[in-house]
């Protein structure tokens, strides 16, 4: 059990070093490999749909990769870079979704529904102000049988308390 | 009694849209590709090192270019259909053959038997990367005009083959 527990431990501690060895960078030039990262880090890996190309070590992602470091090296600019891409892959391929007719919905949508959440919260809370409103008044006559009502129940009371 | 009705009518909603998230794959993304000219591309065949092979080749002609590698399980199981499109010469089969080592390919259409007239060497993937592929095989059906008519991505399917291939060529064939 204990001898479980320490390799549990130690395999626990050993992950972080495993995963920080997957990452290589494969060029010598740390300002180079910055770019390249930042630039992947927008890119999304086709294989592995939820990653992008920086933190997948798909095949493709690794060959993608390398397709940006060139064009970097080569001397083009980031938007050239996903142009490249979106004529490959479409506009799938980036992570962050373009603002255009096609994605107002995406972008706007939440602020959508943020919107019609608070149209209804309105609503129903004047709705249950006007109900409150309506149900506090008494008429003349139901106050009278209210009051007779509480004056039974004093008296009620104050026999109990004379019979003991 | 009305008002009742608006969560359930939300959660109808709700579940219809689930429901077609259901169906749709998502790993099949809708290729730019589509209906532009097929990428050029200049290649060694797989069977002769020494001899090239381009796309522009085979301008006039309907032809299907089917992305393939030894190491893929996939291919495998759509293979059998390639091979016998190949044998009733409905279209010109052309293989890539990706990311792939030459022997290695070679030893897989021994085995398995060889429906491409040719198959043209991408070792380093980069023009699997010009065709947009990340998930072979796929399949490119590519017009008279080297235009890209149609993408199959993953394995094709007897039903593929039937409802969609087959009268593709066939109307590209008559046009």
């Amino acid at each position: 059990m204990a001898k479980n527990l320490f390799l549990a431990t130690l395999l626990m501690l050993l992950f972080p070093l495993a995963h920080a060895g997957e990452a290589i960078p494969t060029s010598d030039d740390p300002v180079l490999e910055k770019r390249v990262l930042e630039v992947s880090e927008n890119l999304r890996c086709l294989v592995c749909q939820n990653q992008t190309i920086a933190d997948s070590n798909a095949e493709l992602a690794v060959d993608l990769r390398n397709q940006v470091r060139e064009k970097l090296k080569a001397g083009q600019s980031e938007d050239e870079i996903m142009k490249y891409m979106v004529a490959r892959y479409g506009d799938f391929v980036l992570f962050n979704p373009q603002v255009k007719s096609s994605t107002w919905l995406l972008w706007f949508g939440p602020l959508l529904m943020l919107a019609g959440g608070g149209w209804i919260l309105i609503i129903s809370l004047r709705n249950r102000r006007k109900l409150q409103q309506q149900t506090s008044v008494l008429s003349a006559e139901e106050h009278v049988q209210a009051a007779s009502l509480l004056a039974e129940k004093n008296d009620g009371q104050k026999n109990i308390k004379d019979a003991s | 009694m009305k008002r009742s009705f608006i969560p359930l009518a939300i959660f109808a909603v709700l579940v219809v849209f689930l429901w077609i998230g259901l169906t749709l794959n998502p790993r099949e993304i809708p290729s730019p590709l589509l209906n532009k000219p097929a990428p050029a591309f200049k290649l060694t065949q797989l069977h002769e090192p020494s001899k090239m092979i381009a796309p522009e080749h085979l301008r006039g002609k309907v032809w299907l270019l089917n992305v393939w590698a030894s190491w893929c399980v996939t291919c495998l199981q759509e293979h059998p259909l390639l091979v016998e499109m190949a044998r009733q010469n409905i279209v010109p089969i052309y293989g890539l053959n990706y990311k792939d080592q030459r022997e290695a390919g070679m030893a897989w259409l021994r085995q398995h038997g060889n429906p491409y007239i040719l198959s043209a060497h991408d070792l380093d993937g980069r023009v699997g990367i010009d065709y947009g592929v990340y998930g072979v095989p796929e399949t490119f059906v590519i017009d008279k005009t080297g235009i890209i008519r149609h993408k199959v991505i993953g394995a094709i399917t007897p039903e593929i083959v039937e409802k969609t291939l087959l009268p593709l060529i066939k109307e590209l064939n008559n046009g």
